[in-house]
């Protein structure tokens, strides 16, 4: 069973700019709730995200680069077991001029996982969201509570 | 997107069921979502175009067929703006509450 969500959101800025928040540990850290993601962004070249204290939630590979237009990853989880051996799945990141904002669409597929696939749908809006506001506003959404997938996960794990 | 248009799309049931049919089953056609809705296929296309307008809906052509997805931004970003302060405002009130209480104890 293939489960896929589409997530689309508009953004006052420019596509360059989206690119470098997605792929620039700086601002990652600043609206992903601390996150960095780290990869060289080449086609094949590993990408893994990591929390501020050192440990590797997820981890994968660059399939396709095209900046500032599309990007696509592997996209494997680590750090809870059961999500861990759900495997790959595929994240499509396209970002498309759209008048005096742009289009920022994130479609995120996996096949057979369950536990995966409900993590990352609860993940991607609040963090959307909060990058949407970094780039309009220049401030990342506060979340005392943090990132709620990621709270789980060290809830998981500690 | 504007908040109007959200607001609008989420005012009328009909759409709302297009929505929570999304939500039991992601990616439909709209063919799928017209055996599922009590209306005409023209209806179905009116309000799946309103809902789209709004952002609501995100649509992805998969070879000769366009499937229809849930987009739960619009509705998370009104969350973010009203309930989100909320939420922040309590956290604030529970944070001043356990430092009078602690400064009492003194």
């Amino acid at each position: 069973m293939t489960d896929k969500y589409v997530y689309v959101t508009y953004i006052r800025t420019t596509p360059e700019k989206i690119w470098d928040a997605l792929t620039k540990p700086e601002f990652t850290r600043s609206y992903w709730f601390g996150i960095t993601h780290e990869s060289t962004w080449e086609a094949g070249a590993p990408w893994l995200m990591r929390f501020a204290d050192g440990r590797v939630t997820d981890s994968g590979k660059v399939l396709e680069v095209d900046r500032p237009r599309r990007l696509v990853l592997a996209w494997r989880h680590e750090l809870v077991p059961e999500m861990k051996a759900e495997g790959d799945s595929r994240a499509v990141f396209e970002i498309e001029p759209n008048g005096d904002t742009v289009k920022l669409t994130v479609t995120h597929t996996i096949e057979n996982g369950p536990n995966f696939i409900k993590a990352v749908s609860g993940g991607w809006p609040q963090v959307l969201s909060s990058l949407k506001s970094l780039l309009e506003t220049g401030m990342a959404l506060q979340r005392q509570e943090a990132c709620k997938t990621s709270d789980a996960l060290a809830r998981a794990t500690s | 997107m504007s908040a109007d248009a959200v607001f609008k799309a989420l005012a009328d049931p009909t759409r709302r069921q297009l929505l929570d049919s999304l939500r039991a089953q992601n990616g439909r056609t709209l063919g799928e979502l017209c055996q599922n809705a009590d209306m005409t296929r023209q209806a179905v296309t009116k309000h799946l175009k309103i809902l789209e307008a709004a952002n609501l809906v995100a649509t992805q052509k998969c070879g000769r067929e366009k499937l229809h997805y849930l987009n739960p931004l619009p509705i998370h970003e009104i969350a973010e703006r009203w309930i989100g302060n909320f939420e922040r405002g309590r956290l604030r009130a529970l944070s001043d509450l356990k430092q009078s209480l602690e400064r009492s104890e003194k």
